[in-house]
């Protein structure tokens, strides 16, 4: 064969197997969005959850994931960052940085079921933190920081070198050029990162079960202190997910009408997603550009 | 390759103020030896250029000069300035950069507007001062004949200039701090022929009020803008004169092959 046919063959191929990804992925999609979306009301969005009869909404589970969701957020990328930043522009290329680097690559293929179980021992039981928000924040943190980490370290590692010297030649100390013109310029890399670990986040059902537990208690909308047992705020009380929710009415629950909740509820959690994923990188870019000035 | 006799060396003194000075300054990338008992005192308000082939250690003698090799080479000896060993570990190397400034290969022009380019190091040295830095903005831009090409665009992204354009963005950038000297390493070398002209004059303006010492594969660069060369040759200085004598009256003979183009 020669070049010329040996290339075409290969476009071909590559064409095939990303038509192969577009296919799958708007199938899926299609399939939950075209099953879900008719059942989704402003009843069904702002309804308790009904453990009997039909007629149930996600008002709680939805906040649940939201509120875990930003905790999680809270919690992990501060950590990320610090961590990212030290083994892209602090460590050296010694054993250490190596064993750092292979306990995160560890850590990060561990199964989420088996950090719901560590999650549930350590917390739940040993911290006697019991089956809450809080849990399943550092739960969650666990599951998400690796490839938060490794992401934030490949993103920072991805701006040329030239821009570390630039900043050195000017009497910038280290700390200052990263934070100030390297991190800038690898924000669009790190916020990609960060929608990706937020998708797995909210999707997250494994880990929640034996952290935050499986129930969702009646809460007050209205109570804003975030110590009262009632308020809607309280990490400290127990939260099912709408990703738990999704499971347990699946297999566990009696109500009537458990195909059009989850049915439902899938498509909720996608649409949630897609808005995330969207409305960061819409506020990603406008940083992005406003800190770098390119229109 | 010929064979030279590196410990023959032919190094002339100086007869003007010294801008800085190397003694004895040898350079370890790991175990490998990469620059031997470099003495050279570069002249104040004067372009010094460094030649010889690739690997011949121009850039990392360069580099040295403000710490720059700090954590990639193990340097050794002493470099004075203002009767200062900068080599020594107890010395700010912050405040040796802002003192002495550098100009790379390849543009490197931070991702953000023209103005902060220039600002950004000022503010973080201190200056605060709007009508200081819209000063110095407009000096920097304006020593490094840039001013009249961006003075309209100055909130634009640097990245949108071309390659001549931010080189000569990053010299201002430089000169903006109002260093002593200003080490440039082949500051011109990724630039096509009308950029690099603009950057030479640039350059011998700038070198009326700053010490200039420029790494150069060009050799009618060197001849054109330099008052004195050296010549390295793996990792010797082989020979330091007036650029005159270097390229008119060579005393090495592999300085006389290496300018002559009969080199390796």
């Amino acid at each position: 064969m020669n070049a010329k046919k040996i290339d075409r063959l290969a476009t071909g191929i590559i064409y095939a197997l990303v038509a192969a990804v577009i296919i799958i992925l708007i199938a899926i999609l299609g399939y939950i969005l075209f099953n879900g979306v008719p059942d989704i009301s402003w009843h069904f969005l702002t309804s308790a959850a009904q453990s009997f009869s039909a007629g149930g909404g996600i008002r709680d589970q939805l906040f649940n994931s939201l509120y875990l969701l930003i905790l999680t957020i809270i919690v992990s990328l501060p950590i990320g960052l610090g961590a990212g930043i030290y083994l892209s522009e602090y460590a050296a290329d010694n054993w250490f940085t190596d064993l750092i680097r292979t306990s995160v690559e560890v850590l990060s293929s561990l199964p989420s079921v088996v950090v719901g179980l560590f999650g549930y021992l350590l917390f739940v039981i040993k911290l006697n933190l019991g089956f809450s928000i809080l849990s399943g924040a550092i739960a969650l943190t666990f599951f998400n920081l690796p490839l938060l980490t490794r992401n934030i370290e490949e993103s920072l590692r991805s701006v040329p070198n030239l821009q570390r010297e630039a900043g050195m030649s000017l009497g910038l100390s280290n700390w200052k050029t990263t934070t100030k013109i390297i991190l800038p310029a690898a924000l669009p890399g790190i916020l990609t990162g960060l929608i990706l670990s937020a998708g797995r986040i909210f999707g997250e059902a494994a880990a929640l079960i034996y952290t935050a537990g499986q129930s969702a208690p009646t809460v007050d909308y209205t109570n804003w202190n975030i110590f009262s047992a009632t308020s809607f705020l309280n990490p400290m009380r127990p939260a099912e997910t709408l990703a738990v929710h999704i499971w347990k009415v699946n297999t566990e629950s009696v109500t009537p009408d458990a195909n059009l909740i989850s049915s439902a509820s899938s498509a909720v959690l996608i649409i949630v997603i897609l808005i995330f994923n969207l409305g960061t990188r819409f506020l990603g870019n406008k940083l992005y550009k406003k800190i770098t000035a390119s229109k | 390759m010929k064979k030279y006799n590196l410990e023959e060396t032919y190094i002339t003194d100086i007869p003007e103020k010294k801008a800085l000075s190397t003694k004895d300054l040898q350079v370890y990338y790991g175990s490998e030896h990469a620059i031997f008992d470099a003495n050279l005192n570069f002249p104040r308000y004067k372009i010094t250029a460094l030649i010889g082939a690739s690997g011949s250690g121009k850039s990392t003698l360069l580099r040295c000069l403000n710490r720059m090799n700090d954590k990639v080479a193990r340097v050794e000896g002493e470099i004075s300035y203002r009767d200062v060993n900068i080599n020594s570990p107890k010395i700010n190397i912050y405040e040796v950069r802002k003192q002495i400034g550098m100009v790379f290969q390849r543009p490197n022009p931070f991702a953000k507007s023209i103005r902060e380019n220039i600002t950004f190091a000022l503010k973080n040295a201190g200056i605060t001062k709007k009508s200081d830095l819209e000063e110095r903005l407009e000096q920097s831009l304006k020593g490094a004949a840039l001013w009249d090409e961006v003075k309209d665009n100055l909130n634009k992204s640097a990245l949108a200039l071309s390659g001549g354009q931010q080189q000569r963005l990053c010299i201002a950038r430089s000169i903006a701090m109002r260093p002593d000297i200003l080490l440039l390493d082949e500051p011109a070398s990724a630039l096509d022929p009308i950029s690099t002209s603009k950057i030479e004059e640039t350059l011998k303006v700038l070198s009326k009020d700053y010490s200039i010492i420029i790494v150069t594969h060009n050799l009618q660069q060197a001849s054109r803008i330099s008052d004195y060369t050296a010549f390295l040759h793996l990792g010797h200085i082989i020979e330091y004169n007036s650029t005159v004598n270097i390229f008119t009256n060579p005393q090495m003979q592999a300085t006389e092959d290496y300018v002559s183009g009969n080199f390796g």
